[in-house]
């Protein structure tokens, strides 16, 4: 029975046990209303199922919650342009291989050409920011607001204010899926970036850095830490996680839409941040947190379309879940019911 | 001399709605037309507006950005002696008299124009006397357009009691979120006749959802799809056989707008609300149609 409570207190303990348990929590609540929301099928070799909807959707999120991680970490400060970049990256994309005209139904340029130079775009942007935020010392949020406004119109321009089509096969495979593979692309590329930035964290002592910067910048340069460097690189990470979002996001539509790919993605990406018990204050962080994170605001979506809630409450519901969320993680409840449990136990001791 | 002031350049309808005013007000028509492109900023439209004010135009044309916030412009236009003639979007003014004439889409019109093309294409395939189950995907909730033609296909199927609409959701008139939608539509519900989007990008997404759930869609498939706006990436989806039909939103105001302003030179009245012509465009007529249009 001790046992059985030590295990308890020391798997209710981790990190990741709140975020984890909202995300299910969030998932099982489908059981009432959607008794087949985990059923899974093959359909046309493909996957298919409400769970595999909620996996496949959000890879766009989780690739951009694991940039946005990084930053809030080392900086202490949110990238607001992730949105708008990615959407000059699938411009950028589109634009090459379209070769300039609006519809296409074959590439004009290689495909890894168009590719590279998204995701090469995406940093481009990142670099911008980073000197912004890492050598001119402007607020993360300021900086990033050039972009944000900007980025938008940029891609326009590339675009001639049109939505280009990519009417090629092979250029859908990366947002939909591979012949012959039944798990949706987006979920590999979601995969590989996260694992990748694990092992990188892991296995080097960029992590280790980013979080010293993040803690205290000064005493961490006084160590011998450019910190200014770690947060430059930081930011530069973020616009390549945006870029190579934004390309999955254009080959889901196979088009560049300027108006609308990643639209208010970067508020979902720091709310990611936030679900998954970081700090935005920047400092110690958790990788997988965020990815949860960003599980569950997928999750959370396909629940209401699920139980069919109707369009013009959907906002309400999502952000009563959220303060819930966010109210269980907060430090300051627990101490709460800390105060409370010890309160009752005292009274027990005296009567 | 007409001032016209454009919201920006941001989809293919916005471009061919300048292109028809460009086009209309020539000078060789006898015009002389002063554009200015507000690039989706009110702010941009207001200054705009004062300097055809200060250039002492005949004319000032408006394709506003938001609905609100005009007044004091508007006011400053009407003393200035300068007609106004709003496109596209209604605004939103305290005093009616601000502005002389609107012209655009009656996008309930386009809702009923639905209605009835599915109520004859039934009819000809001999299921008129069938269950029809429908979803909609609505485009952003509180826009004209998502109301005018959410409105119009409620109103007007009333009079198909064998028609269900199943749900209705949101896909904010993007392709990305119309695909999302329809992904849990077809997870929810296993026999949908009938989808109506409110714009082509969601039913390109919709059409997107069927194929990839192992269904088919268009004149020969098994779910029938309906949409709106009638661009031309719309006709090539019908001529390729995944949609049915298109209920166009006309974007060419240009002649509408110089047929008003030529009453106004007689001295004639105008009527304040002035639409335009709007088609239904199916199918089976999409090929020859497309190298007609000019958007």
């Amino acid at each position: 029975m001790n046992k059985l409570i030590v295990f308890v207190k020391k798997l209710t303990g981790t990190r990741l046990f709140l975020p984890l348990f909202c995300l299910v929590l969030v998932l099982l609540s489908n059981l009432i209303k959607t008794p087949t929301f985990f059923q899974v099928t093959i359909k046309n070799g493909v996957l298919y199922g409400y769970i595999i909807d909620v996996i496949n959707r959000a890879s766009d999120l989780v690739i951009l919650s694991v940039g946005m991680t990084m930053v809030v970490a080392a900086s202490g400060g949110t990238d607001i342009s992730v949105g708008a970049v990615m959407s000059v990256a699938g411009a950028v994309c589109c634009y090459i291989l379209a070769g300039g005209l609006q519809t296409v139904n074959e590439f004009q340029n290689p495909y890894i050409l168009g590719v590279l130079a998204a995701v090469f775009a995406g940093m481009l942007c990142g670099c911008f920011n980073g000197f912004l935020v890492a050598k001119m010392k402007i607020q993360p949020m300021v900086a990033t607001l050039i972009l944000f406004t900007a980025g938008r119109g940029m891609a326009q321009l590339i675009t001639r204010g049109q939505i280009t089509y990519i009417r090629v096969e092979s250029y859908k495979m990366l947002g939909a899926s591979i012949p012959g593979i039944p798990v949706p692309t987006p979920v590999f590329v979601a995969l590989l970036v996260v694992i990748l930035t694990y092992v990188l964290l892991k296995k080097t002592t960029l992590g280790l850095y980013i979080q010293t910067v993040g803690i205290n910048s000064r005493a961490s340069r006084l160590m011998g830490i450019k910190s200014s460097r770690i947060i430059f690189l930081s930011y530069v990470f973020c616009g390549l996680c945006a870029g190579v979002s934004g390309l999955v996001a254009s080959s889901r539509i196979y088009s560049a839409d300027a108006n609308n790919i990643g639209l208010n993605l970067e508020l979902d990406a720091i709310l990611a941040v936030a679900l998954g018990g970081n700090s935005l204050g920047g400092g110690k962080f958790s990788l997988l947190g965020s990815v949860i994170g960003a599980y569950t605001i997928q999750a959370l979506s396909t629940t209401l379309y699920a139980m069919g809630v109707s369009p013009d409450q959907i906002p309400v519901y999502k952000a009563i879940v959220v303060v819930i969320i966010v109210a269980l993680q907060s430090t300051e409840l627990k101490k709460m019911a800390k105060r409370y449990q010890t309160g009752r136990e005292v009274g027990k001791k005296v009567a | 001399m007409v001032g016209f002031s454009q919201v920006g350049a941001e989809s293919d309808w916005r471009t061919a709605n300048t292109e028809s005013m460009k086009s209309t007000f020539t000078e060789a028509n006898g015009y002389k037309l002063i554009f200015d492109d507000a690039q989706q900023k009110q702010e941009n439209q207001l200054k705009a507006v004062r300097n055809f004010i200060q250039q002492d135009v005949d004319y000032i044309v408006i394709a506003p950005v938001t609905e609100t916030g005009w007044d004091t412009v508007l006011q400053e236009a009407k003393d200035a002696g300068i007609p106004v003639i709003i496109v596209d979007r209604m605004i939103d003014v305290s005093d009616d008299s601000l502005y002389t004439a609107w012209v655009g889409s009656n996008f309930l019109q386009e809702g009923y124009d639905a209605v009835a093309w599915l109520g004859d294409y039934l009819k000809k395939n001999n299921r008129s006397d069938d269950d029809i189950n429908i979803v909609t995907l609505q485009g952003t909730i509180g826009s004209s357009a998502q109301i005018g033609r959410t409105d119009g296909v409620e109103e007007k199927m009333k009079d198909y009691p064998k028609w269900k609409m199943l749900e209705r959701q949101t896909g904010e008139f993007t392709q990305a979120k119309g695909q999302e939608v329809m992904e849990s539509f077809l997870k929810t519900y296993q026999d949908i006749d009938v989808v109506i989007a409110e714009n082509d990008n969601m039913a390109f997404g919709a059409i997107d959802a069927i194929k990839a759930a192992g269904k088919t869609c268009g004149p020969k498939g098994d779910i029938i799809i309906i949409s709106f706006d009638a661009v031309a990436a719309a006709f090539d989806s019908m001529i390729a056989g995944d949609m049915n039909v298109s209920v166009e939103c006309n974007p060419l105001h240009g002649p509408r707008v110089a047929e008003i302003i030529q009453k106004l030179e007689k001295g004639e009245s105008v009527d304040k609300i002035a639409y335009v012509q709007e088609g239904v465009y199916p199918a089976d007529t999409a090929a020859q149609e497309k190298p007609k249009r000019a958007y």
